[in-house]
């Protein structure tokens, strides 16, 4: 391509999210048509089929357009309404600037319009005929770790921005290390900002190779990598006819397509026990189940489990959960992320803090643990603090007895941490308990993996941890 | 020509019994939210106005520990301006359900002075110390409320379990990380825990759940024929709370309401929505937010809401 097909390119088209598209009264182009989160059967019948829902979290560097993607994801899929809209107008206007900055929409915070930064996670909704799309959106540069690491907890998808004239970035391996890390599954890769590399297939190739080649390293089992423009609105949901040598879906179109969720039957059933059900009156008198939501696997009536860490052993006697008039109902099966009561067939001890687990693949029961930490306060983690342990519904109280090393995100080595572990740091981290826990390899089950580390005086969660495997020794690399 | 695609993945769609409607997944989050509080707080309270989003927060927790009753007390901040037929409705559900009910009143802080009436005759702010009171007088721990962060985008930034000192106070840029589904509760005498079990729902996604489980609300919420006159470019319900002004014309219209609050400044809207199917649809054809739509104290300044989240406001 040459630039002169890059400025016809530029003056022939007008972006989609110009002041006057959005502010002409009664428009009804950008905002009104709601085909994307209406009823689809137009019968208010709906859902008709199974709309499930996915969760994500964004991951951008400073000036790559990951606010503006946001907000042409919204926008295009027409969940912004017409008050939002104007609100960002009329803000814009008031800047001086020509066009309205959708990274108005995601910046909600007084502080954060002043300063023109995003200083904390902040969730989108968003919806189509398929999904339902929760999004964290995380901020590129302050507090980066502690914010990414928050914003991919929970989700099933990373949508990493690559500046297509920048290219892979520190910052992208950043992601990536975060997003391998927490374990992400699938990884979507914007690489935006392609009309100003006039959409050059080998630009976006190379781009594309060098991620490739970090992405490797981390194990992600799954990355789709789109060249877009989301100033332009090229790829995002629409398709752009400026890249004919691009065949791949456009990023909506992706997010449509990837798969959501674990196969509950190909993992091990684990329930934290949250709450003790025991009525205690009427016909449900002798009533005691056991609520919990399901964090893997699969349980049906007649299953043995064993409750952890105790390791008592029972079977399930029935399934439970209350139907929409408030009766119970009695399921054949129940699979995570459900939530249910379970009742078991011998009277045996289970309390808040245990997990009841498949008797066959019960997980390990120990004292102490190795993990990777990413510190989430102020306060520095340091070799021999004293600390709460959180995993599952179980709080323990917990040592660090060591602080093994700690990740140099700039060259992903590992380094001494004499000094222990400041805020948005990752390191690796052994600790001792002061009674058993059931925990898993992180990797595998990544609810039963998890812990928290908080603070015995105020109660600050101090750390977010990953368990290692049980035999997994030492030194090894993350 | 290629396609995107850098590996193939061995992604495959799960078997289809195993998978989970969304609505079913955003009831799983919150049955497991209200059963962590249940387990980790002494006193833990629901705040119930009658308003949709308290009645589904109600229904969710009776879900979540049937076949045991509801193990939280309800609280209401009366304005003194509430739609009478939204406080019928209240309390028939607290008779129903047994529960124990704490209503704290803004007029007897009006009546004695501890509160004085705006100049705008305004109540939603004002609901603020009544509220902190109740919750320090009773030695609520844990509160929930039901917010969501669709509405509003100060909201956005809320956590599911909010800490707030012992002023209400809600400091954003002192919020814990919120990771995985570990909701860290701990708090010190004196704080206590602001629980949102409904923060990842929208505004249809509360009508959809409301469809599908055949849940009641207040008649109002439904299109019926009112008086009402205009404020703001919005129908305000004409009443004893004091509108409308001599200037304001009065005239009956088929409106029906998206939010419930205070009447002096919640706002209906035109419909003809005579059940949920009917309020789905028109909800889907909506270019407004509900907050936009139906509520003037957030329309007062871009940052309304979170000025009146960090004096302790819900």
């Amino acid at each position: 391509m040459t630039t002169t097909q890059t400025s016809t390119t530029q003056t022939s088209t007008s972006p989609a999210i110009t002041t006057s598209a959005i502010t002409t009264p009664d428009s009804e182009a950008p905002v009104s048509a709601p085909t994307a989160i209406a009823d689809p059967t137009g019968t208010g019948t709906w859902p008709t089929r199974r709309h499930d829902l996915l969760r994500l979290a964004t991951a951008g560097s400073v000036d790559d357009g990951k606010s503006t993607l946001v907000g042409r994801l919204l926008y295009d899929t027409k969940s912004v309404l017409a008050d939002q809209l104007d609100a960002v107008e009329r803000v814009s206007r008031e800047r001086g600037l020509d066009a309205a900055d959708l990274a108005l929409l995601t910046d909600g915070l007084r502080a954060e319009r002043e300063q023109g930064i995003t200083i904390d996670v902040a969730y989108r909704y968003f919806s189509t005929a398929t999904r339902s799309y929760v999004l964290a959106d995380t901020p590129g540069h302050v507090q980066y770790t502690r914010n990414m690491v928050t914003g991919a907890s929970t989700a099933e998808l990373a949508l990493i921005l690559i500046d297509a004239r920048h290219g892979v970035v520190e910052q992208t391996r950043r992601h990536l290390a975060v997003t391998g890390l927490l374990g992400v599954r699938h990884i979507a890769v914007a690489v935006n900002k392609m009309d100003l590399v006039d959409w050059d297939q080998d630009r976006f190739d190379a781009i594309v190779a060098e991620f490739a080649h970090h992405a490797s390293r981390f194990g992600i089992e799954d990355v789709v990598a789109v060249p877009v423009s989301a100033l332009f609105g090229d790829n995002v949901v629409d398709r752009s006819d400026r890249a004919p040598w691009y065949i791949g879906p456009t990023l909506l179109e992706h997010l449509e397509a990837v798969p959501v969720g674990t196969d509950p039957s190909a993992q091990p059933l684990r329930v934290p026990v949250q709450y003790v059900i025991r009525p205690q009156r009427g016909e449900s008198r002798d009533y005691r189940g056991y609520a919990g939501r399901l964090a893997s696997g699969v349980v049906r009536p007649g299953d043995e489990v064993v409750v952890l860490p105790a390791g008592s052993r029972s079977r399930i006697a029935g399934i439970d959960r209350s139907g929409p008039d408030g009766r119970l109902e009695q399921l054949d099966v129940a699979f995570a992320p459900q939530s249910v009561v379970l009742r078991l067939t011998d009277d045996v001890d289970v309390s808040r803090g245990d997990l009841i687990a498949a008797a066959d693949e019960p997980g390990l029961v120990t004292r102490s643990l190795s993990g990777t930490v990413a510190v989430v306060d102020d306060r520095p983690l340091r070799r021999r603090d004293r600390v709460l342990l959180r995993v599952g519904t179980r709080t323990v109280r917990a040592i660090v007895d060591d602080v093994v090393d700690q990740l140099d995100i700039e060259t992903m080595e590992q380094r001494a941490a004499p000094d222990g572990l400041a805020l948005n740091a990752i390191g690796r981290v052994r600790i001792r308990l002061a009674e058993d826990v059931a925990i898993d390899d992180y990797r595998s089950l990544r609810r039963t993996g998890a812990f928290l580390l908080i603070d015995e005086n105020d109660g600050s969660t101090l750390a977010a941890g990953m368990a290692d495997a049980p035999d997994r020794s030492v030194g090894e690399g993350i | 020509m290629r396609a995107a695609h850098m590996t193939t993945t061995a992604a495959r769609a799960l078997p289809a019994h195993y998978t989970l409607d969304h609505l079913d997944h955003l009831e799983s989050e919150a049955v497991h939210i209200f059963r962590e509080v249940a387990g980790e707080f002494e006193r833990p309270v629901i705040l119930f106005s009658g308003g949709k989003d308290s009645v589904v927060m109600v229904h969710l927790a009776l879900k979540a520990f049937a076949p045991a009753p509801l193990p939280f007390t309800l609280l209401h901040v009366d304005t003194g301006h509430n739609f009478p037929e939204v406080l019928r409705y209240r309390d028939e559900t607290v008779e129903r359900l047994g529960v124990r009910l704490v209503v704290a009143h803004v007029q007897d802080y009006i009546d004695d002075g501890r509160l004085r009436e705006r100049a705008d005759g305004t109540r939603n702010p004002l609901q603020t110390v009544p509220l902190l009171d109740a919750i320090e007088a009773n030695r609520f721990d844990a509160v929930f409320g039901g917010g969501r962060r669709d509405e509003e985008k100060a909201r956005a930034k809320e956590r599911v379990f909010s800490l707030r000192d012992s002023f209400g106070a809600w400091d954003p840029r002192r919020q814990r990380p919120e990771l995985w589904d570990l909701y860290n509760g701990k708090h010190a005498p004196g704080e206590h825990v602001r629980v949102f079990p409904l923060s990842n729902w929208t505004e249809l996604d509360v009508w959809r759940y409301i469809e599908r489980e055949g849940i009641e609300l207040p008649d109002l919420y439904y299109a019926h024929e009112r008086e009402v006159f205009a404020r703001d470019g919005m129908w305000l319900s004409a009443g004893e709370w004091g509108g409308p002004k001599p200037s304001e014309e009065v005239q009956t219209r088929q409106v029906r309401y998206r939010t419930v609050g205070d009447m002096s400044c919640t706002g209906a809207v035109d419909s003809s929505a005579t059940d949920v199917a009917g309020v789905i649809v028109e909800l889907a054809g909506s270019r407004l937010t509900e907050r936009g739509a139906t509520r003037a104290d957030d329309r007062m300044s871009e940052a309304a809401m979170e000025d009146r989240k960090k004096q302790g406001y819900f």
